[in-house]
């Protein structure tokens, strides 16, 4: 289980003379449980993303604790395998020096060295719904969908206990969109993950969550079960829902 | 009134010779607001840079384009610089880019707007602050002087919105501008764009490809893919019965987030 105990996280300086110190983050507590889908919902500069960056360990909180099965994940011995990222700009996410196949064996270098690499690659292709074909392939080479799934396929090559999904279908078109989340649901399945899905896409969340985190100004306003959804007590979250234009 | 036409529009790659844009004509006419939807790399962007003129130089370009009668294709750069702002505006997706970041946002809202009216420094302040206040922009008068970064993406494209607001074009061009918004900003800007509508008259191009939202402010829609349009006709129509399979695919993948969503919330107030 992932654990977010008392979280606080601030950015800027506290001088003698001139205190620019911004609170980002205030007494968050969050459970994730394996093969459970976590959604954190919320607008732009609310705070997600920076949560995501503590839960994968690259930065720190001023204070409370992040731990996996009990074990702060600060020790990189205890994130080692247990947690991995996909982010919403997949251009930026993979070198562009690096074919397909060193992308995805980047991670495995270090975490799986003795196993055999190029079958393993290959499984991990057809798994994300490319064929083996494209391990040769740089990411100039690979449409918007294509290259998330590059990213999708590193991130569960390590067989990681949770993954981090900030804003990760948010750069693709619609009907890409659907099809990364469908095989987001099948891999959650396969390989019993939980998954933390950032996004402000409410009915994307709705589609793959089982819970919802409704987040804002740095604070938890209300966590509420997706087929609870109708039944939002804060008013913030009455209003995200209120004002979304369904088609 | 017909106010907007364009005619066999090519826009090409000089250095890799693709067509980017291939043979493209529409219509607007006044006060109507016409929806380029599609992929991206389906043209939609590069046809709206194509009528303000603003692609890079790359792109070449050829067919007519005529606002007013007037043909823009065959007007000079410093002619259609005048155009630009006035008569043609245009509301870009990223409002972090389309701001220059070295200088506040009143230096813009002053330079735009010399260049088509002559006002004075402090009636430009004036009906900026009124503008920006009716597109609910609180302590419009500090936020004038906050350079683009202080901003967040949904205050800058209000303050766009607001800019237009004063400058009343007679075309609107917005690309994408809700796509980098959460769900309350982007309900706003909407809500913004269609009082521009009813109040000033303008016809607006509205790129975007999230259906509800097109749905909702359009009267046509275009559907581009690979730099072609594959189908033309009013919102009700293509929503309700698509010719095209590309137009069917799109709506139906949509369609099945949004039908998950409804199912969630039982139909309930919300919906």
């Amino acid at each position: 289980m992932l654990k977010v105990n008392n979280v606080d996280k601030s950015y800027g300086t506290n001088g003698f003379f001139k205190n620019n110190k911004q609170r980002i983050l205030r007494n968050i507590n969050l459970e994730c449980d394996r093969g459970e889908c976590l959604g954190i919902i919320g607008e732009s500069g609310s705070g997600k993303s920076t949560l995501g960056r503590l839960l994968i360990g690259v930065e720190k909180p001023d204070n409370g604790s992040i731990e996996i099965d009990g074990k702060s994940i600060y020790d990189r011995e205890n994130r080692k395998e247990n947690i991995s990222a996909v982010f919403q700009d997949y251009r930026s996410s993979i070198n562009p020096f690096f074919s397909v196949e060193e992308a995805i064996l980047e991670p495995l270098k270090i975490y799986k060295s003795n196993k055999n690499l190029t079958r393993l690659i290959d499984q991990l292709l057809i798994q994300v719904g490319l064929s083996p074909v494209y391990r040769h392939r740089y990411p100039h080479e690979l449409s918007g969908g294509e290259a998330q799934r590059v990213c999708i396929a590193r991130a569960i090559a390590t067989e990681p206990t949770f993954i981090l999904l900030d804003e990760a279908i948010s750069s693709l078109d619609v009907s890409i969109q659907l099809q990364i989340l469908d095989l987001l649901k099948a891999l959650k399945a396969t390989y019993d993950m939980g998954y933390i899905f950032i996004t402000h896409d409410i009915q994307a969340a709705a589609y793959i969550c089982d819970r919802m985190i409704i987040f804002k100004d740095g604070q938890i306003q209300e966590t509420i079960e997706t087929n609870n959804l109708p039944n939002v007590k804060s008013l913030y979250a009455k209003k995200l829902l209120h004002n979304l234009i369904t088609f | 009134m017909k106010i907007l036409e364009v005619k066999n529009l090519n826009v090409w790659d000089i250095h890799t010779g693709r067509i980017i844009v291939h043979n493209t004509s529409f219509k607007l006419e006044e006060g109507r607001c016409l929806a380029i939807v599609g992929e991206s790399g389906s043209g939609k962007s590069v046809t709206c840079r194509a009528i303000m003129k603003l692609n890079k130089r790359s792109l070449q370009q050829t067919g007519e384009i005529f606002l007013k009668n007037e043909g823009l294709h065959q007007l000079s750069e410093r002619q259609m610089r005048r155009k630009r702002g006035k008569h043609l505006y245009m509301i870009l997706q990223n409002g972090m880019t389309a701001f220059d970041p070295s200088c506040v946002i009143k230096v813009h809202l002053q330079e735009t707007l010399q260049t088509h009216f002559d006002w004075k420094e402090k009636e430009i302040e004036q009906k900026m602050i009124q503008a920006m206040e009716s597109v609910n922009l609180k302590n419009a008068k500090e936020l004038m002087h906050k350079y683009p970064h202080q901003l967040s993406g949904g205050m800058l494209q209000r303050i766009m919105i607001a800019l237009a607001l004063v400058l009343e074009p007679d075309v609107l061009i917005a690309d994408e501008p809700t796509t980098a918004l959460d769900t309350i900003s982007q309900y706003e800007v909407v809500e913004q764009l269609m009082k521009i509508r009813q109040n000033m008259k303008s016809a607006i191009i509205f790129i975007s490809h999230d259906l509800g939202i097109v749905q909702k402010i359009a009267d046509e829609v275009l559907v581009m893919k690979d730099g072609e349009v594959v189908e033309q006709d009013d919102t009700q129509t293509i929503f309700v019965n698509p010719q095209h399979e590309y137009t069917k695919y799109l709506i139906n993948t949509r369609r099945a987030l949004s039908d998950n969503f409804k199912n969630v919330m039982r139909e309930s107030l919300y919906c």
